[in-house]
């Protein structure tokens, strides 16, 4: 599904992303883990066209992204707080972004009402505009607005981050059923080793630009994430 | 302690990341107030031989005392719109062992040396002197000095405690209608009662230490005011207010566009920065009033063309200039969203002709002043939707800042670059040029019908156009992508 090839970031001399080949396959949910300043942002970033990459090129889905924007009809994504729109009201901003993935006010609705538990009555019929939501509530209706309109490829840069325990464990969930069918290809990056080998089938970790270990994950992967991590 | 403070305070100014970037709106600033200064300044010297020159029968300092109150209200009135308290960036210092009440004093101290409270004693400085140096009492006129200075202290914190309640605007603003109509009318001689106050003070000196009590509640009151609420949930808090839907499926009839369209009026409605750019737009509305009653003006078919231009497409320049900055804080999901460029500029163009028909409409009791004012507006307006909307959609490639849409818009230049003083040139002065030209040379009627036909032109060429600037928006994507990042 995703496809990268000889993919550089330069910024100045300093390479920040380098990564020579990268095959995501259809279905596969994959997990990006690595430090601060690893590339993970800087990979995504590339990947929804929001900066130019030095070298190189991805396509999703057979298509070129800084060549075509016609990947953006089937990708969703949820980077940090500035994909939000603050002085919408949630209902406001999922209605948004349902008109330009072609959904009507029905499908809207039926979809929103899926993640009544995940919102645990904090985000919808609240009359609060984003904005004025706490982080991990922001967050909630960025990561739910990702999945609008059946994208075949969803992309979240650290879901897990803000949120509390318990809507931890419903994304988890989420995600999960979210790939079950194999036809969903699902990006994530995150921080919290546990988290992502729990939902990630695969996972990729980056050092400073760099691929340093590609694992498909089983019982074992946790504790070689951490005794590489636990430096 | 002090020191402390006074070394964030600098910090927190020199290290701003829009220091250096925005040094060119710095120093038109420090023009507007170089202007103030030296306006104030020569009232301030030459006020009291204009005064003997104009009322030779009259004490020019009785002239003055008589219009204090005026005066006074008309700065209160001024402070409250302007003016704000300036909290500092205090989180931060109220977990550390600093007591409260130096924090408290020294956020009043700072205020007071604001540039509202040093502006007027451009006037009252010289002024006096040269009271003294006409053979007024020195004693008195220090003395008076002295009460002026009090009372501007005191309006500073009276100002704090008044605003935000708009019940106070409204008694000031009665106060000042109310004195103005009393004394046209010669109800009562207020302003004259008022001034022997004042004139009182100047006889008596010893009488300006009322201003030091006076002064000193006030600082008490805010200091107690203040001190109540330096917690996290008071002043510092961000307010968080309920959200208000109105209605907007009307939009729909637009077609595709509509997402867009709502989104911007919901923009322009919640937002502090956009709320008072809608009222630069009803003062936008009325600009020809400046104009017309006057029969100076009134002969230069010229300025119709001018006021035309703006009277119609005050919205469309004031929303035009910062396209697409309003959407700057979440650029990045638009880009990564699934719509085609063109449908998003298109939305733009759609609201700002809409605003430029809304607003000639509005403007048509402006033919009071001749059919021919009429007549050049709808030429102007025609202008505007054909022309100015694709000159200033193209102006819009060129924005590079980001915009802060919590922020009020009074002398906020945020978003501000070169493009918005250039911008101005094609948009306002090609047109009255070109109508001058050809009004001079030929007629009124060609000249009018050379302005629409180049407005028909423009929309003739919509299409064409449109693709031109989507294009140039999209050569510049990553660069403002990059900028919107930034913050100011």
């Amino acid at each position: 599904m995703i496809q990268t090839t000889q993919l550089s970031k330069k910024y100045g001399n300093a390479e920040v992303l380098h990564i020579d080949s990268l095959e995501i396959p259809t279905g596969q949910s994959f997990g990006l883990v690595g430090n601060n300043g690893a590339g993970k942002t800087t990979y995504f970033n590339i990947l929804l066209d929001l900066i130019r990459p030095t070298t190189g090129t991805i396509t999703n889905n057979n298509i070129v992204v800084n060549t075509s924007e016609d990947w953006k009809s089937f990708t969703g994504s949820f980077i940090d707080e500035s994909f939000l729109i603050g002085y919408l009201t949630a209902e406001e901003y999922f209605e948004f972004i349902g008109d330009l993935r072609g959904m009507n006010k029905a499908d809207i609705a039926k979809f929103i009402g899926q993640f009544d538990e995940f919102f645990n009555g904090e985000i919808v019929g609240k009359k609060k505009y984003l904005r004025d939501l706490s982080k991990g509530n922001q967050k909630k209706a960025g990561i739910v607005a990702a999945m609008m309109g059946n994208p075949q490829v969803v992309i979240l840069d650290e879901p897990f981050a803000n949120l509390d325990p318990t809507t931890q464990i419903r994304l988890k969930t989420i995600i999960k059923t979210l790939t079950e069918n194999r036809d969903i290809t699902v990006l994530i990056s995150s921080h919290d080793l546990t988290h992502v080998t729990e939902v990630c089938e695969r996972i990729v970790v980056l050092d400073k630009g760099n691929v340093v270990k590609d694992i498909v994950t089983s019982s074992e992967t946790l504790k070689e994430l951490e005794s590489y991590f636990a430096v | 302690m002090i020191s402390h403070f006074l070394n964030l305070e600098w910090k927190q100014f020199f290290r701003s990341a829009s220091f250096g970037k925005s040094i060119g709106v710095k120093i038109l600033l420090g023009f507007f107030a170089l202007y103030f200064i030296l306006m104030f300044g020569i009232l301030g010297f030459g006020g009291y031989y204009i005064l003997k020159e104009q009322f030779p029968t009259q004490d020019p300092l009785i002239l003055v005392n008589s219009y204090l109150l005026f005066a006074i209200t008309g700065d209160l009135i001024f402070r409250y719109l302007m003016q704000n308290l300036p909290i500092m960036n205090i989180k931060p210092l109220l977990v550390l062992p600093i007591k409260k009440n130096k924090i408290v004093h020294f956020i009043l101290a700072k205020s007071s040396v604001s540039f509202f409270n040093i502006m007027s004693l451009f006037f009252y400085i010289p002024f006096s002197f040269v009271l003294i140096n006409e053979g007024y009492a020195t004693a008195g006129v220090l003395g008076w000095l002295f009460l002026m200075i009090l009372l501007i202290q005191s309006a500073n914190f009276l100002n704090f405690l008044i605003n935000k309640n708009n019940i106070a605007l409204w008694v000031l603003a009665l106060i000042l209608l109310g004195g103005f109509l009393v004394q046209r009318y010669d109800v009562f001689n207020l302003a004259g009662f008022i001034g022997q106050g004042f004139y009182f003070v100047y006889q008596n000196p010893i009488y300006s230490l009322l201003g030091v009590v006076l002064l000193a509640v006030l600082y008490f009151l805010n200091y107690k005011q203040l001190k109540n609420q330096v917690y996290l949930d008071e002043a510092i808090a961000t307010k968080v207010k309920e959200a208000n839907a109105s209605d907007l499926s009307w939009t729909e009839k637009l077609g595709d566009v509509a997402p867009f369209i709502k989104n911007d009026l919901r923009l322009m409605w919640r937002n502090k920065r956009t709320k008072s750019s809608i009222w630069m737009v009803a003062v936008g509305l009325l600009y020809g009033l400046f104009f017309y009653p006057n029969p100076v003006y009134a002969s230069m078919d010229f300025m119709y063309v001018l006021v035309g231009i703006f009277s119609t497409g005050t919205f469309l320049i004031n929303f035009g200039q910062f396209i697409p900055a309003w959407d700057s804080s979440y650029y990045n999901m638009l880009m990564s969203q699934n719509f085609k460029y063109e449908r998003y500029l298109k939305s733009k163009f759609t609201i700002m002709s809409i605003s430029v028909v809304a607003l000639f409409v509005l403007g048509i009791p402006y033919v009071f002043f001749g059919w021919k004012v009429l007549l050049v507006h709808f030429a102007a307006m025609i202008y505007n939707v054909g022309i100015n909307t694709h000159v200033i959609l193209y102006g819009g490639t060129f924005n590079r800042k980001k915009i802060n849409l919590d922020e009020k818009a009074a002398f906020n230049f945020q978003g501000t670059g070169a493009v918005q003083w250039i911008i101005g040139l094609p948009l306002m002065i090609l047109p009255m040029g070109m109508f001058a030209l050809i009004n001079w040379l030929v007629s009124f009627e060609i000249a009018t019908l050379t302005l629409a036909v180049l407005g028909f032109i423009g929309i003739a060429l919509h299409k064409k156009l449109m693709a031109a600037i989507t294009k140039k928006y999209i050569a510049n994507k990553y660069v403002m992508i990059h900028a919107f990042k930034q913050e100011n």
